[in-house]
């Protein structure tokens, strides 16, 4: 009987003990990081529930609101495809909570921590109710409550901080009002907000302008939000200067649920026939996911800060994915949902090992890496492996979902953008292989290579326990989630792919 | 062409004010006249939903007594309702609005406090140093 409550409890949980972990800390501060972890874990399973009921059902999950039936009720609405995402968000939040721990403590002052902690339930919370929401104008909401929480987690990072968060203030309101704007046009000529139902009405409008200018509006908005090429300005400052805990939560969340809201609108609200036909909406995206893919990349060549150079990096992955949203075929849209999984715990895993360089070496210099591979090898094992699945090295997740992409830009006849995709490939070795080369084959500083080539003074010095476990789940999970890429693809997202395609 | 302009002045109004929201943000330096761009930005948008749910000389949406207490006027006329939806949407964007510009303030006044200015360029002309 509580599993049909599952769809709301996701939501409820979290935001509840964001206010509980905010009064506990004014009483306590050490209570407020075991309430966050009850939350993350509790939000975990309730993930975990939704997704194994999906499966096991094989229909989509309508949750009612309050008893109220659409349209007048908010409705919950969740397929195959917001059960994966909203598995991908818990495990990572939950993950990344545990790391942050100690990464907070050394980087926050320690009277923000329980704010910082309120914000971070807050975020959680926005983006499990993007996916599990079936309301266009919830989704506004949630949008705005995860971006908020983003607005001020960023600000309480490193100097230039403050700066970096009032450009995605700004930016991001652009964002959420574009997206506002398509909700309204969308509701004065439907009168609907339910997703199901909206698209049911949609099809009779197919040959409206005011709907091809409703779709254009919800593009631009999204895309603002998922950092889409020329609208990514905000991102590589706001993941750098965000405390290490915070970026490594929301590089993997932030911008992959902005995917989901895409191929949401794109697909589901919207029929594929619409988008793919009425308007030329498939290759503009095309284009624009290969600069992402190539400018991106060589952005991140360019970087001296291993955080700036990710941040470039998510801004090249985003490209990947809409790439396998702009070929609208099947297999590319597979490949855009294995990738977002793959980039999720990829982005998450390096940028959670950025942060362990960080408490460790204080600095993030990738000039300044000599020897690190002896001074952290389990930490620089587990880049490595990231760092594999980024560039797309069987038998890594990244591998099978740039394949599924090649695979449905052939199956497209789309060659400019295999070739784009081959090339990213090559761009991505440069710039991870970069990192590993100073920090395997570099010697130590001047000082030991006088000492014979003996690696003296470089003893093992490790983060800690609980910064390394999740670095390492991480980094086992990007392995596992490629060896079993087959069977998340027969059993979830040959279902989350849309009719029609 | 005139006469389409005039008779839909609501939507003129909506797209002028989001034009120079959109401009101010783009080309101030000013981090608090961008903020205002911001907030001409937002509230053109809100001001966008309230004229597509108003109707001239209609009623509140209230079944029961809506059109007098005679027995036959109780019936649901939905045509002279005014559909209240957009309206309480603009209820929650309001609030969402106000969170914003608060987020916003507050970030200004950290910004002012931490480098004396909220000119953009002069905060990244002390950041390069």
């Amino acid at each position: 009987v509580i599993a049909e409550q599952f769809p709301v409890l996701i939501v409820v949980t979290p935001l509840t003990f964001a206010f509980l972990v905010n009064i506990a800390g004014l009483w306590n501060r050490k209570l407020c990081f075991p309430l966050v972890l009850t939350a993350l874990a509790a939000c975990l399973f309730f993930a975990g529930g939704i997704l194994d009921t999906v499966i096991t059902q094989g229909t989509p999950i309508h949750y009612y609101l309050g008893g109220w039936k659409p349209p007048w009720g908010i409705a919950y609405f969740i397929d195959h495809l917001s059960a994966y995402m909203a598995m991908i968000v818990a495990a990572v939040a939950l993950l990344v909570a545990i790391y942050s721990k100690r990464s907070i403590e050394r980087e926050i002052p320690e009277h923000k921590i329980p704010q910082l902690y309120t914000l971070f339930l807050l975020n959680v919370t926005g983006f499990l109710g993007i996916t599990v929401t079936g309301d266009l104008f919830n989704l506004y909401v949630l949008l705005e409550v995860a971006s908020f929480s983003a607005y001020a987690l960023i600000a309480i990072g490193e100097e230039g901080a403050l700066i970096a968060s009032f450009r995605y203030v700004v930016m991001g309101t652009i964002g959420a009002c574009l997206y506002l704007l398509g909700v309204g046009i969308v509701y004065s000529m439907t009168g609907s907000l339910n997703m199901v139902d909206v698209s049911g009405i949609l099809p009779h409008l197919y040959h409206s302008k005011t709907i091809a200018l409703a779709f254009t509006f919800f593009l631009i908005g999204i895309a603002i939000k998922m950092a889409l090429y020329p609208l990514h300005a905000w991102l590589p400052d706001a993941y750098t200067r965000a405390p290490s805990a915070i970026s490594a939560l929301m590089a993997p969340t932030m911008t992959k649920v902005g995917c989901y809201v895409l191929i949401r609108i794109m697909f589901f609200v919207f029929e594929p026939r619409f988008s793919i036909a009425y308007i030329p909406v498939t290759t503009i995206l095309g284009w624009l996911a290969v600069i992402a893919l190539i400018v991106g990349s060589i952005y991140a060549i360019a970087q001296d800060d291993l955080k700036r150079m990710l941040a470039y990096s998510t801004v090249a992955q985003i490209g990947y994915i809409v790439l396998g949203i702009a070929l609208a075929n099947r297999t590319g849209l597979i490949g855009s949902l294995l990738h977002i999984l793959a980039e999720a715990f990829t982005k998450g895993c390096l940028f959670l090992i950025a942060g362990a360089i960080m408490y460790k070496l204080g600095t993030r210099t990738i000039g300044r890496f000599r020897n690190l591979f002896w001074k952290m090898p389990f930490t620089m094992i587990a880049f490595t492996i990231a760092a594999f699945s980024m560039v797309g090295i069987p038998p890594t997740c990244g591998f099978f979902s740039k394949l599924y992409l090649l695979l449905g830009a052939v199956e497209a006849n789309a060659w400019v953008f295999v070739a784009a995709l081959l090339v990213s490939v090559f761009l991505n070795i440069v710039y991870f292989f970069n990192v590993i080369k100073r920090a395997f084959f570099e010697p130590s500083e001047p000082a030991y290579a006088h000492d014979g080539g003996v690696r003296k003074g470089s003893a093992i010095d490790e983060a800690p326990l609980s910064m390394l476990i999740p670095i390492w789940i991480m980094a086992i999970a990007i392995v596992l989630l490629g060896i079993f890429s087959g069977k998340i693809i027969t059993a979830v997202l040959e279902y989350a792919v849309p009719m029609g395609l | 062409m005139l006469e389409s302009i005039i008779s839909n002045y609501n939507y003129w109004i909506f797209i002028v004010l989001l034009v120079v929201g959109l401009y101010s943000m783009m080309t101030k330096n000013n981090l608090m006249k961008k903020l205002i761009g911001m907030n001409i930005f937002q509230w053109a948008i809100i001001l966008f939903f309230i004229s597509v749910g108003a109707k001239r000389g209609a009623t509140v949406p209230v079944i029961a007594g809506a059109h007098g207490h005679d027995p036959h006027t109780l019936v649901t006329r939905a045509a002279e309702y005014v559909n209240p939806l957009p309206h309480a949407l603009m209820l929650t964007a309001i609030v969402v609005g106000i969170a914003t510009t608060g987020i916003a303030l507050a970030l200004l006044v950290a910004i002012y406090k931490r480098y004396n200015t909220i000119e953009e360029d002069e905060v990244i002309e002390v950041l390069k140093k």
